[in-house]
């Protein structure tokens, strides 16, 4: 491990740094021991009744049941339907606003950027209740339209973000070549844009997944909403936990999966703004490290470019 | 536009309850997550990989996830704890804490590293080193995105409206639903609440990234 922070430690910062770290292991085993302690032990109901711990088989036994697993099949399908459908019209509605922010005409410029501002701050839950009631569209239409448009903007300011990052030659060539400037745009900025930005693009895409989980509330039945509701009632509140935790680990599984790919795109385009933030490495506490944060050889726009993408992609959602 | 008007001061009480659900758990993850962010970055392995872990599982499950365990599941467990408004002050800030983290981190990580190392050849220590010369710079470019982590809990917090708490949201949905001819105005009130305090938070940032561009 090699900190700029700190040396190489010696035998005596050795036994110490060992002391912390049984110490800190222990107080942190202890914390997780007495949470599944809480778990593990046996519950008392209002009635005064007691029923056996969380961990207890009893409480699992349903997972038997070939029914209960076709439900997981079904919740988790409606799930990554209205992710995909919303996924693919987000990036739509993203090329779509990119192009829009930066026309040319004030006319176009200026309502774009009032509707990214209004799509970016408020809620995705509220706009879902509004394509819902308003539009009366029915749950599926809610979540997917609003996943749609509020990730399309977050998209579109990266992609806009993107383009702007580009050096000035390549527009230029462009047009020196005799290509229109919407031609120039498509064909020369646009693609070297979106690969910079696909890492931001698939992170993106990883909050609109988690996001459809919001489907419970306005009454679409994906994964949570068809284990905790319908599964959850005819199995009665004594399989709460068991659904529950079967929900949490599928989709803490294909997160992990999408942040993974996520990364190794990042490394794989070689795109130094995208891989630096999605390692958080690179600077004082990386694990290797190649250059200095500011990177002199690339062109000016590409910090401000790096603080706009890393801002997209840390506020969640 | 007639029940908005009759029901302002649910309105009123609808926004008041969103700003302090949003600085209370905008405080308690701003406390958990730069422990989780010290517990990144410290010479202790098992601090680290304990904090990774918390990182990675945090911001990879639904925020509907989270806070569906704190308002069902605690109270399952343990019947005492049934307070509603605390479930979901504990589940927001448990969700936010390690978007802090990242941010902190990140900032961190944005000093050049140059700096610490001229802080080191001088012959500071490594408390030296982060008190005196990393984290002084680290503040200021912390701050942008951190202010956009607390843009998305204020949008968070709509999430918890929907499990049992009145804030903006639960306000909106029950004001709808007696006024069915209003519905329009409702959400469009509402919308504008949240844009109150997103787009003033925006701003904000905007007008720090500014100054931290001068400085840098």
């Amino acid at each position: 491990m090699s900190s700029v922070l700190y040396d190489a430690p010696g035998p005596k910062a050795r036994r110490r740094s060992r002391i912390i770290s049984v110490v800190g292991t222990l107080f942190i085993a202890a914390v997780l021991g007495a949470v599944i302690w809480v778990f593990a032990s046996p519950r008392v109901t209002a009635g005064g009744a007691t029923q056996p711990g969380l961990f207890d088989p009893t409480r699992w036994d349903i997972f038997l049941d070939r029914a209960l697993w076709r439900g997981v099949g079904e919740g988790l399908a409606a799930t990554l339907r209205a992710a995909a459908l919303a996924s693919v019209l987000a990036i739509a509605v993203g090329v779509l606003l990119s192009f829009l922010r930066t026309a040319r005409s004030k006319i176009v410029r200026v309502p774009t950027t009032v509707l990214l501002e209004f799509l970016r701050g408020m809620p995705v839950l509220l706009m879902m209740l509004f394509i819902l009631l308003v539009m009366n569209t029915g749950s599926f239409l809610a979540v997917v339209i609003a996943l749609a448009l509020y990730n399309g903007a977050i998209i579109g300011e990266a992609l806009r973000a993107g383009v702007a990052s580009l050096p000035k030659g390549q527009r230029e060539a462009g047009l020196s070549v005799g290509l229109t400037p919407l031609r120039t745009r498509f064909l020369i900025e646009f693609p070297q844009a979106f690969r910079q930005m696909l890492p931001i693009i698939i992170a993106q895409l990883v909050v609109l997944l988690k996001d459809t989980s919001l489907g419970y509330i306005v009454g679409y039945p994906e994964l949570l909403r068809t284990m905790m509701q319908n599964y959850g009632t005819f199995f009665g509140s004594y399989y709460l936990f068991s659904l529950f935790f079967v929900v949490f680990a599928i989709y803490l599984g294909i997160n992990l999966l999408l942040s993974w790919l996520a990364r190794v795109v990042a490394r794989r385009t070689g795109n130094q703004a995208a891989t630096n933030f999605m390692n958080g490495g690179g600077g004082i506490f990386g694990r290797r490290r190649k250059k200095d944060f500011v990177d002199l050889s690339q062109p000016e726009g590409s910090v401000a470019l790096a603080g706009a993408a890393s801002n997209d992609f840390s506020s969640d959602n | 536009m007639d029940a908005v008007l009759a029901e302002l001061p649910a309105f009123a009480r609808a926004f008041g309850a969103t700003l302090s659900l949003l600085l209370i758990s905008g405080f308690g993850a701003l406390v958990l997550g730069v422990i989780i962010a010290a517990m990144r970055i410290s010479p202790v392995a098992s601090l680290r990989a304990f904090a990774t872990v918390y990182t990675e599982i945090f911001r990879n499950v639904p925020l509907t996830l989270v806070l569906f365990f704190c308002a069902t599941l605690i109270p399952y467990i343990n019947a005492s704890f049934s307070d509603y408004y605390v479930l979901a002050l504990l589940g927001l800030t448990v969700y936010t804490s390690p978007f802090v983290a990242e941010a902190v981190r990140s900032g961190i990580n944005g000093v050049a590293v140059g700096q610490a190392e001229a802080a080191r050849a001088i012959g500071l220590g490594f408390g030296q080193v982060l008190t005196l010369v990393v984290l002084p710079q680290a503040v200021r470019m912390v701050i942008p995105p951190l202010i956009n982590v607390f843009i998305a809990l204020t949008k968070n917090t709509s999430v918890a409206g929907a499990f049992f708490i009145f804030e903006l949201f639960a306000n909106a949905r029950g004001q709808a639903n007696q006024y069915g001819g209003d519905v329009i105005a409702i959400l469009v009130a509402t919308a504008v609440l949240y844009l109150v305090i997103t787009i003033t938070l925006g701003r904000i940032a905007e007008a720090v990234e500014r100054k931290v561009a001068v400085l840098r």
